[in-house]
């Protein structure tokens, strides 16, 4: 007997929830104590959720077997790359290159995720947001941010 | 009377000019920002929550409040003037606000919605004065196994109020509680699924993940689609609602005002409930409903009122049992747990200024949103016109600071992209990321209540259902799922949500 995907978003999403689950209570009952009712110990919850999320993972994805479901919508991975590499890219460079140069590379990567792309756009919409940011972040609520990168020992720009 | 000198002291606190200014600077940042598209409440507090982080803790819960009655109207304007919601309770306002609108009346719709919000914000407000008192009384008698019942009443109310699948939305709450439980564990002092991640050993913040799940994902949701909006703008010159506007709205602001009430108290209730359950109510008592989803301003009126009651009842079970009852109040508990204050029923009797201060500044905020946003619509309108493209750099690099300031530690930005990646995801499979977010919240609190609660009953589960009030929970989550589940009703949540889906 040939088994058939009839409904792929359902699929998945047992899969997903399976995954999880079987990953969770395993997790949990091989490193931690289990405990008893009365003295739960730290595998206990866990375990039990990580079991429950399993089987109603398995439910989802027997229905999406059973019974034709909608299709997954196609991931676009250009956003999803560059709007997720835009914020991580942001946060670790904060402390080497400083609150300038780091948010330069945020709203250029980010940009670059969207439908179009005009240099002179970006430049001024950086311009503002820079400004906006070292007055409104660093002078106005104080934040200790670095502002130029770490191996300028005098930093032109003081507020 | 006491509720009468309770409230004295209340706006003693709340109307010194330097907490009014700071009513009003939240009021105003809360619109800036709950305006643009595709942003609501929860993003908007947890992008502004840093700003309140060296405030005294009343001007901060003020603001904070300020902050959340802000962008909730600016989200209501953002439905009504461009069809494009900001959170999920504003979708209904988005039926009938949006067709007044493409009708050149506008003015009158967003009138109205100041103006239902006001009159339900006010009435919500002497609720709060009026029900939390005896409520904390009630909740000083909780023990762990009603508080473990109350939470699972939450999170099942949660479930139902998701789109889809039943099963779905319930496996998305248990991932939720699963995730809640990464970090140190309270009894023991183990480390649990940190993976020898030292920043994981504190678990996992709510704002980045809220952000991550409602901030990151949504932006990249958005930018699939192109950057085509329909703006009203110059068309709104009229604000005044006529005569027959008011005739027609004001039994539908009283009744919306009442169920928000009601419903925001609930856990896992609030804003999206009460307003999706107005709508329901005024189209079935109107002698026109033909007109519903053409621009009936019943259908603006009624859901606003409700909105901003349940938004504002919400408060309730925070403040009175320590319980988040949605994201908001969540983010709400992370303020004040900044602040060094443990909310709980003990709140009102040690910080009473605190407590009646914060319930009077409710007021306040409602009054500030009638009188500077009216006049200042037409700027809420011009930032409406600015493409995305500026909009949303400029959204990410708020979110990244707010984020980063957290704790100064370029993880939390990291761990807020992957949850973003996952958020993008579960939009793709259909997931709901609301419920999960409240197992989140709640998963550590649950667990905690349901060790000490099979500590106490050696062991013997019949704890949760031999005493009443805890049973009492049980039953109502048990009858709740069972209406859900039960195929008839089940068919008409789902006509209902796909009602709300066709614009």
């Amino acid at each position: 007997m040939k088994i058939k995907i009839r409904g792929p978003k359902e699929f998945w999403a047992g899969l997903m929830f399976i995954g999880f689950g079987v990953f969770f209570m395993i997790w949990a009952l091989t490193h931690y104590q289990m405990g008893t009712a009365v003295r739960m110990g730290p595998a206990y919850f866990p375990a039990v959720l990580g079991g429950l999320l399993a089987v109603l993972g398995l439910l989802v994805l027997l229905e999406s077997l059973a019974m034709d479901g909608p299709k997954v919508p196609r991931f676009h991975f250009r956003p999803l790359i560059l709007i997720s590499g835009a914020c991580v890219v942001y946060g670790y460079m904060m402390k080497p290159l400083g609150l300038v140069l780091a948010t330069g590379l945020l709203v250029f990567i980010a940009a670059l995720g969207g439908h179009e792309f005009k240099w002179k756009e970006v430049t001024i919409l950086y311009v503002v947001l820079i400004v906006f940011s070292l007055f409104v972040f660093v002078k106005g609520l104080t934040l200790p941010f670095p502002i130029c990168p770490s191996i300028v020992d005098n930093c032109p720009i003081r507020l | 009377m006491e509720i009468f000198n309770n409230l004295l002291l209340g706006f003693s606190v709340a109307v010194t000019p330097i907490n009014l200014l700071y009513a009003a600077i939240g009021v105003l940042l809360g619109t800036l920002i709950g305006v643009l598209p595709g942003i609501g409440p929860v993003a908007t507090i947890a992008m502004l929550l840093p700003i309140t982080f060296n405030l005294n803790p009343v001007a901060a819960l003020i603001m904070l409040a300020g902050i959340y009655y802000g962008s909730q109207y600016g989200g209501s304007t953002t439905s009504i003037l461009v069809n494009l919601p900001g959170e999920a309770a504003s979708v209904v306002t988005c039926l009938d606000g949006y067709q007044m609108a493409r009708q050149g009346r506008a003015g009158p719709a967003l009138a109205i919605a100041a103006i239902g919000s006001f009159f339900a914000g006010c009435v919500a407000t002497l609720v709060i004065a009026v029900a939390a008192p005896p409520l904390a009384e009630v909740a000083l008698k909780f023990g762990p196994a009603e508080y473990f019942s109350l939470m699972v009443l939450g999170l099942v109310a949660a479930t139902v109020l998701a789109h889809g699948s039943l099963i779905k939305a319930i496996a998305m709450v248990i991932f939720g509680l699963l995730l809640g439980l990464i970090g140190t564990d309270v009894n023991s002092g183990v480390l649990r699924f940190t993976f020898d991640v030292p920043e994981l050993s504190d678990g996992i913040g709510f704002v980045v993940v809220a952000m991550g799940m409602f901030g990151t994902a949504e932006i990249i949701a958005n930018l699939e689609q192109g950057d085509k909006r329909e703006v009203f703008t110059g068309k709104v010159k009229n604000l005044m609602p006529t005569r027959e506007d008011l005739k027609r709205s004001w039994a539908p602001v009283m009744r919306g005002t009442a169920l928000g009430s009601f419903l925001g108290i609930l856990p896992g209730g609030g804003a999206l409930l009460s307003s999706f359950g107005a709508y329901t109510v005024e189209k079935k008592l109107s002698r026109h409903p033909e007109q519903f989803g053409k621009g009936a301003i019943e259908g603006v009126a009624g859901p606003e009122a409700a909105n901003n009651a349940g938004a504002q009842t919400s408060f309730i079970p925070m403040l009175t049992l320590g319980i988040p009852g949605n994201a908001v109040m969540a983010l709400m508990i992370g303020a004040l747990m900044i602040q060094g204050i443990a909310p709980g029923p003990q709140v009102m009797n040690e910080k009473p200024q605190l407590f009646w201060g914060l319930i009077a500044s409710m007021w306040v905020g409602n009054a500030f949103l009638v009188i500077l946003n009216l006049p200042l619509i037409g700027m809420w309108i011009k930032l409406l016109t600015v493409p995305y493209r500026y909009l949303y750099p400029s959204i990410l690099v708020f979110m990244s600071i707010g984020v980063f300031s957290l704790s100064n530690n370029p993880f939390d930005v990291l761990i807020m992209a992957i949850f973003g990646i996952l958020g993008y995801v579960c939009v793709k499979l259909e997931c709901e990321p609301a419920p999960m977010i409240l197992g989140f919240i709640l998963g550590p609190l649950m667990e905690e209540n349901l060790r000490r609660a099979m500590l106490l009953s050696r062991g013997d589960p019949s704890t949760f259902i031999t005493k009443p009030i805890s049973a009492g929970f049980i039953i109502a989550s048990v009858i709740l799922l069972m209406i859900v589940a039960l195929p008839a009703i089940r068919k008409k949540r789902d006509e209902a949500f796909v009602a709300e889906e066709v614009k």
